[in-house]
């Protein structure tokens, strides 16, 4: 994965050495899909709302992928940006003016063309407060964000409409991983008109430039999305109808799919039956594994004693049977030992980390004045398999003499304890753990172990605050030169390192991604498990069994 | 009657203020805070403030409740947190799912329960009688969860009688009726059985049989009516089990009603969803009482209101 996005990335470099970087967007299509047919997926959780401006969650972020678009995306299957509604964009040498030409043609599903206005229009709208998005802070970066943000403005001064099919966007500092905010799903095009016509219910009735439109929506029930005739993208989607089932446990789903009632259950193959398909060739041969933007580890609260002391956090490290965990969970995830997934640029194939060592582990709490061990508490979510990860962990510390009592609390709960300073000393994060937003290095740095994480009500649960790391972090952002990539890569590369000697953080593992489709599903596996379209993705892949 | 009406209306009304105070509290007591929740892991201070003041939670709780109170007057429950539209919307949207699926569980646990009451009554201290009993206290005891999970397995997936859940035709309404009515079932069964020995055992059976009445025409002439009255005023305080119930058996059939809506927005901590269907349900629960009470004295002249 790292490899490929660094020759796109050595690509794109020569493109933007010449001053510009073109579209490539119209990549082949694949010559064995077939058009039509019609596909039923399901998800346990109802679909909350599908503004893109707001909509956040596993079940509606690649529904709202395929409803609407943004100026950039990724090729399918993988974490390489390409550019989408814009055709191409040109970045200034000081990395601070981001310049899109946008795509013509492209019409929104109530027949308008998108323009430049319809660009900004969305960007205000997403950093306008009143939105109320999750994903304002994403656009931090462009000039004016900070009067939007702060209801003194309600127009993003960094980005002007140059004419209707150009976009100008200026930002307060050089940011590298822009053109991933403009992929995004919080950065796609809406229309204001409709945006003006719905309100508030905008998300219930979604008007997009995207490959699919929405054709029914029964609350609690079913979405039915039809094929976009009008998609800009010609020959995509090859899917007439996609018909999402809501409200069906991850087990019932397995059950129909069985049936044949089903192609693909959203919510994966539930634990409990995961090692019954495994076992079953016919079954296993129709699951797709992929590696997934995300790690679960334990925090420590590195303002709390004992947890304040380095040799205490890396005789943690070094005391959990991490092998262990990942049979505990049947394998559906592989061993960590830092903070970034295998799958995200920058990960460290080469890094030992704190090897599985309890004699090693006992004599740093030794050294750091615990010979005996000590009493602490361990949060974790209350659903399976975390407690039982849980008991493990605990095992596991006391083999070196640490007392970790269980707290076993709602997410949100668990979620607040974090949040305050001394609320957690130890936390296990699975079920809450970070998934990257986009496939950045730098994505998994400030939240959750960057100094603004580490406030009240923030991510950073271990209170880890480094100001020496975040001058880098800021560094290696500043750097926005494609040719610099690598540099910049291995800048994060130290980053994390660094962060590892500091341990704020135990790495358990990262999870892995198992999709079980029906027989008639084609197109290719590693759109099954798309690193950006999660869960799939829809507007490529295509049944097998239409005529 | 009018008088004893609308003394239990008023009583009603109090009611569901307690349970709305009770409720309100609690989750203002929540430690989760449900504007970081909306504000997700990407906002900065600035916007989660900023939120936290458009949803007026930084008011105090005597204020927020007071506003509540005065929008729920006016007929509006909110607008949920998560899935960002009115919670009176998503409700409506659901009830008759919900409700379907009590009539549905009332039918099974009459059906079942009745038949297995009188015949265990019939057979007493019969082999039968006592398997019967056995059976019903499976009903009572037997976790929801795993009644429907396993009629799934067996009636659905393995002999296909049944859709594998979902919502919409008459078979998709047989198994989470059944699952969500088998505990009904066991107790009345156990009250059908003691009801009806207590009617066998009364002057006039011994009357009907004396004058050489056939049995059938003892049982169901005589006794049943009689025995079944005091059953059936139970129906109204079902409602309350109910409500629980749906819980578990939505979720398992994936059945669109407001219990499913409630487990959701529960793990979610989307407190205006939370706090509508508990007043919903309290509602529910409160009328059916009530109607219980006023159909009693109609069934059983020696009730009388007061």
């Amino acid at each position: 994965m790292r490899q490929l996005l660094t020759s796109t990335v050595a690509a794109s470099a020569l493109l933007l050495a010449l001053g510009m970087a073109s579209a490539t967007a119209q990549e082949t299509l694949d010559p064995k899909a077939k058009q039509g047919g019609a596909i039923t997926i399901t998800y346990k959780d109802d679909v909350a709302t599908l503004d893109p401006a707001i909509g956040y969650d596993w079940q509606n972020w690649s529904m709202i992928k395929s409803l609407f678009d943004g100026l950039m995306d990724y090729e399918p299957g993988t974490t390489t940006l390409r550019p989408e509604l814009a055709e191409s964009y040109e970045i200034s040498p000081d990395g601070k003016t981001f310049t899109f030409k946008l795509r013509k043609g492209v019409k929104f599903h109530n027949g308008r063309e998108m323009t430049a206005d319809d660009v900004k229009y969305s960007l205000d709208r997403v950093t306008n407060p009143k939105t109320q998005s999750p994903g304002a802070g994403f656009f931090a970066s462009i000039n004016g964000y900070d009067d939007v943000a702060g209801g003194k403005s309600e127009s993003l001064a960094g980005v002007t409409v140059v004419d209707p099919s150009t976009v100008r966007i200026e930002l307060s500092r050089p940011d590298a991983t822009f053109l991933h905010v403009m992929a995004i799903n919080f950065s796609h095009v809406v229309p204001r008109e409709e945006v003006e016509r719905y309100g508030a219910d905008f998300g219930k009735h979604p008007v997009g430039t995207g490959a699919y439109k929405m054709a029914e929506w029964t609350l609690g029930q079913r979405l039915v999305f039809e094929r976009n005739a009008d998609y800009w993208h010609k020959g995509l989607p090859y899917i007439d109808k996609i018909t999402f089932e809501i409200g069906q446990e991850p087990i019932v789903a397995l059950l129909r799919l069985q049936n044949g009632e089903v192609d693909v259950p959203g919510d994966g193959i539930p634990p409990a039956k995961f090692q019954e398909v495994m076992a079953d060739p016919e079954q296993k041969a129709r699951v797709v594994e992929g590696g997934q933007l995300q790690t679960g580890y334990v925090t420590m609260n590195t303002q709390m004693p004992p947890f304040d002391n380095v040799k205490v956090r890396q005789a943690v490290n070094m005391a959990i049977n991490k092998d262990r965990i990942v049979k505990l969970i049947n394998n559906r995830a592989v061993p960590a030992n830092q903070p970034l997934p295998p799958s995200m640029p920058g990960y460290d194939k080469a890094f030992a980390g704190y090897a599985y060592d309890v004699d090693k582990a006992k004599a740093l709490l030794g050294e750091a004045g615990h010979p005996q061990g000590f009493e602490t508490e361990l949060f974790v979510m209350n659903t399976d398999p975390n407690p039982r990860i849980a008991q493990a962990i605990q095992q596991d510390l006391a083999a070196i003499g640490i007392k970790a009592s269980i707290q076993s609390l709602a997410q949100a709960n668990v979620i607040a304890a974090g949040g305050e300073k001394g609320g957690a000393p130890m936390i296990w994060s699975g079920g809450m753990a970070w998934i990257a937003d986009f496939p950045d290095p730098s994505n998994f740095y400030g939240p959750i172990l960057g100094c603004s994480g580490a406030v009240q009500g923030g991510w950073n649960w271990a209170w880890y605050c480094n100001k020496e790391l975040d001058e880098k972090a800021a560094a290696a952002d500043s750097i926005v030169d494609p040719a610099k990539a690598e540099e910049r890569a291995k800048l994060w590369g130290e980053i994390y390192a660094k962060v590892m000697a500091d341990a704020p953080w135990a790495p358990v593992f990262n999870e892995q991604r198992f999709t079980m489709k029906s027989p008639r599903m084609g197109g290719d596996d590693k759109l099954y498990v798309d690193p950006v379209h999660i869960p799939i993705n829809y507007d490529y892949v295509y049944v097998n069994d239409v005529q | 009657m009018i008088a004893y009406l609308t003394r239990r209306l008023i009583q009603a009304a109090l009611i569901l203020l307690g349970v709305s105070l009770i409720t309100f509290a609690l989750l203002y007591l929540l430690p989760a805070d449900p504007v970081r929740q909306i504000a997700g892991r990407s906002a900065t201070p600035q916007t989660v403030e900023s939120i936290r003041q458009q949803l007026g939670l930084d008011q105090p709780f005597a204020v927020q409740y007071w506003r509540y109170l005065t929008n729920l007057v006016s007929g509006d429950l909110g607008r949920s947190y998560i899935q960002r539209s009115e919670v009176s919307e998503l409700i409506v949207a659901r009830l008759p799912a919900s409700l379907l699926l009590m009539v549905g569980a009332i039918v099974c646990e009459l059906v079942i329960g009745l038949s297995m009451g009188l015949i265990a009554a019939v057979k007493r201290g019969s082999a039968t009688d006592q398997a019967l009993m056995v059976g019903s206290f499976i009903g009572v005891s037997a976790p929801q969860f795993v009644v429907g999970l396993l009629l799934l397995y067996v009636f659905a997936v393995k002999l296909g009688w049944f859709p594998i859940g979902g919502y919409g035709t008459f078979s998709h309404m047989v198994l989470p009726s059944l699952t969500l009515g088998i505990l009904g079932a066991g107790w009345y069964s156990r009250m059908m059985r003691s009801s009806m020995i207590d009617v066998l055992r009364q002057d006039y059976i011994r009357t009907a049989r004396a004058k050489g009445l056939a049995q059938r025409a003892v049982l169901f002439g005589h006794a049943l009516p009689n025995a079944i009255l005091p059953v059936i005023a139970m129906i109204g305080i079902d409602i309350g089990m109910f409500m629980g119930g749906i819980v578990v058996v939505e979720s398992v059939f994936g059945w669109p009603g407001i219990g499913q809506l409630a487990w959701q927005a529960i793990q979610r901590v989307d407190i205006p969803i939370i706090m509508g269907v508990t007043l919903v349900s309290a509602c529910a629960i409160v009328l059916g009482n009530l109607l219980a009470d006023i159909v009693a004295p109609f069934i059983d002249p020696r009730i009388k209101l007061r």
